[in-house]
């Protein structure tokens, strides 16, 4: 009886299962996949816009059709790459930054969108359009559509970091506050700090001055509390560090938990990125994702976005709502400054950071350029502060241990001896 | 001595526990700060029951721990049993040993790997989608199988032989035999090991990673995904309500286990009656 009941719990079990996985195996349902970075949409939580189910929604109410979002997520443009490269799933969105967009585009792994079907294409400001140098990544504007950008800067402490160098990269590099600054952990940022301190381009082709920055690293390295990512929210908000490179609109979101925290755009010049969509071409339903890309540059939508990542809209229907610039004010007075450069007259194109500080992107990188840059990086990470003494310790007790085998042995053989 | 033994104990206890105590004690806190503790809130676990994402990729974990365990617990006690009953000595050797080399392995070659083989296979099928749930649950039994051999085989061994003999002396044929006199004696084996493989696909990261397709994201490959931004402390609160309830699922096992030994022991005593009780009459 007993065991029956366990059978059939078993079996429940793996209905359940089974149901679970595939209660949406309806042959009308599309599947839309979309793989974006973490943490990087509105999704409900705190009541928010939950962009994925409006979407359903709106679809189905539109084209009668049924839409399940699939929304998977990526922590690194590199992770996103290495799965859309290996050819082993197909994607109907995905959402890289500038440089990886030109990469992906050389090797064709992009669809070119229809902007027939995105109407809402033309709140996406000009200067992504026409200037250049905004979308040197897709010359013709063929392959993606803006949907975030921000610019890198440096967060410090105001109640404890009172020096001449605020404004310059050289803060970072500033011996007063040895074990209280932070570093990017990736090479290409952490090099790129050093680089714009050096007035280095930060594309250069020249492994000399890729050289240069290293040493300037070097430097840096025994002011470093740690090389980090996401734990730089954690240690500016509990003030356990106080200098820290990284994007104006995380620093609004550490603002909001410490006030004490102030930032600056270096004058030396910065990195500005922009993330955006693209279409992969193993993609199934293009149009679906088309539709998609239009519903995220709908007003609201994309000021649910905007309000939820922190990061700049290049929607002009965003920058100039009244809602949206109440709700940033709100969180830092100066935000929608810090966000989108000077000044921003209401209903006219924003200025862009060029007039205070000089930006650049960061492109993309000849492949012996990206070898030699993990090579730079390996080698100032292997040169660690803590490295020898611990080395020396495993190899102490490795050889105390191996020493002690050996003896016992010779013991064991000679008592051995003995007995025969 | 004894002071020390106990202080020793307080100690390691305390290495095991205190991450977890923290972990509990912040998914508490008002605001999302690791560094000080700001006041007490429900507010993250109220934001964890809003977030539809982060269910999504709960229910994908445990939907593919749950299946997983379970397909890798019936191959993996038919593989012990087979292996046990092989009469080449050699043979014997040789595929227990095969079946250790999954566990052996880093994860990062039995992720490569597996993935090299789906997309592989897929291709010489013309799939478009060459990763999918299906490979992801594949890799999940590949691993999880050693372990639930492992915990399996000594069971048998440690089985009287000549139990399963008797019963066929007694009328059973192999299968029943198996059913009602081998399985119930190696059953706390197969329990550990489904439990084991439960809890190595549940946390599983590294084989996902390369596995999984587009279709289908786990609770791990969800919360790396959000180093580049900051993880939630929503994701404390969930890890503190798994905890709290695989204490919960102990618990009651430890005491379902306590009460059928104290039935077994009851059973024995009342026996030993009735035998002395035939004596005598």
């Amino acid at each position: 009886m007993k065991k029956t009941i366990m059978y059939l719990a078993l079996l429940a079990m793996l209905l359940f299962a089974l149901t679970f996985s595939y209660c949406n195996d309806d042959t009308e349902t599309i599947t839309l996949n979309v793989y974006n970075w973490g943490e990087y949409i509105s999704d409900g939580s705190e009541d928010s816009f939950d962009v994925n189910t409006e979407f359903e929604k709106y679809y189905y109410e539109t084209y009668g059709k049924k839409v399940t979002v699939n929304y998977t997520t990526y922590a690194s443009n590199e992770d996103m790459y290495a799965k859309v490269k290996s050819g082993a799933t197909s994607y109907d969105i995905v959402i890289p930054s500038d440089y990886m967009i030109e990469r992906l585009i050389n090797e064709k792994l992009l669809a070119p969108i229809n902007f027939d079907n995105i109407p809402n294409y033309q709140y996406i400001d000009e200067k992504f359009k026409s200037d250049p140098e905004f979308h040197y990544y897709d010359p013709e504007n063929k392959y993606s559509v803006p949907y975030t950008y921000g610019v890198v800067g440096v967060i410090y402490n105001e109640t404890e970091v009172k020096s001449e160098n605020i404004g310059s990269w050289n803060l970072l590099w500033d011996e007063e506050y040895k074990g209280k600054i932070l570093q990017f952990n990736n090479p290409r940022d952490a090099l790129g700090t050093a680089m714009y301190k050096n007035g280095i381009s930060v594309n250069t082709k020249d492994f000399g001055e890729w050289d240069t920055a290293l040493e300037e690293l070097k430097l840096q390295k025994p002011l470093v509390q740690s090389y980090v990512m996401d734990e730089i929210f954690n240690k500016m908000k509990g003030d356990s560090a106080w200098i820290a490179p990284y994007y104006v609109g995380d620093f609004l979101s550490m603002y909001e938990e410490n006030d004490k925290l102030a930032f600056f755009y270096p004058k030396e010049g910065t990195n500005i990125f922009v993330d955006a969509m693209c279409i992969p071409k193993s993609a199934k339903n293009k149009e679906v994702a088309e539709a998609y890309i239009n519903f995220m540059l709908d007003k609201e939508t994309a000021v649910a976005n905007a309000e939820y990542i922190y990061y700049a809209s290049p929607c002009t229907h965003v920058r100039n709502d009244e809602e949206y610039i109440s709700y940033m004010t709100d969180i830092h007075p100066e935000a929608m400054e810090l966000l989108y450069g000077d000044t921003v007259p209401l209903g006219e194109t924003a200025n862009f950071y060029e007039e205070q500080v000089k930006v650049s992107f960061y492109e993309n990188l000849a492949p012996e350029l990206l070898e030699y840059e993990n090579e730079l990086w390996e080698k100032l990470k292997i040169e660690s502060s803590v490295g020898g003494s611990v080395y020396l310790i495993c190899y102490v007790i490795i050889a105390v241990i191996v020493v002690g085998a050996i003896v016992l042995f010779i013991k064991n053989k000679k008592l051995q001896a003995l007995y025969d | 001595m004894k002071h020390i033994s106990k202080i020793y104990t307080a100690i390691i206890f305390a290495i095991l526990y205190t991450p977890i105590l923290v972990l509990i004690l912040f998914s508490f806190n008002s605001t999302n700060n690791t560094g000080k503790f700001t006041g007490f809130s429900l507010k993250w676990y109220g934001e964890l029951f809003s977030s539809p994402s982060t269910f999504a990729a709960l229910r994908n974990t445990l939907v593919l721990a749950i299946l997983s365990a379970i397909i890798a617990t019936l191959i993996g006690t038919a593989a012990a049993v087979g292996i046990s009953k092989m009469k080449n000595k050699y043979l014997k050797g040789g595929i227990t040993s095969v079946t250790n080399i999954p566990m052996m392995n880093p994860d990062i070659v039995t992720g490569i790997s597996m993935m090299l083989l789906f997309v592989f296979v897929g291709t010489m099928l013309g799939n478009t989608e060459k990763l999918s749930f299906f490979t992801l649950l594949i890799a999940h039994i590949t691993f999880n199988i050693p372990y639930v051999i492992l915990s399996v085989l000594p069971k048998i061994r440690m089985m009287d032989k000549h139990l399963s003999e008797a019963a066929l002396d007694l009328g059973c044929t192999p299968l029943q035999a198996f059913f009602k006199v081998e399985l119930p004696a190696i059953m706390s084996g197969v329990s550990t090991g489904f439990i084991m493989a439960f809890t190595l696909s549940l946390d599983d990261f590294v084989i996902s990673y390369f596995t999984s397709g587009s279709d289908f994201q786990t609770l791990p490959i969800l919360i790396y995904s959000m180093t580049k931004k900051e993880v939630k402390p929503t994701i404390y609160a969930l890890s503190s309500l798994m905890i709290v309830a695989i204490l919960a699922l102990l618990i009651i096992s430890n005491l379902r286990s306590e009460k059928d030994a104290k039935i077994m022991r009851k059973a024995e005593k009342s026996k030993k009656v009735k035998k002395i009780g035939g004596k005598l009459y």
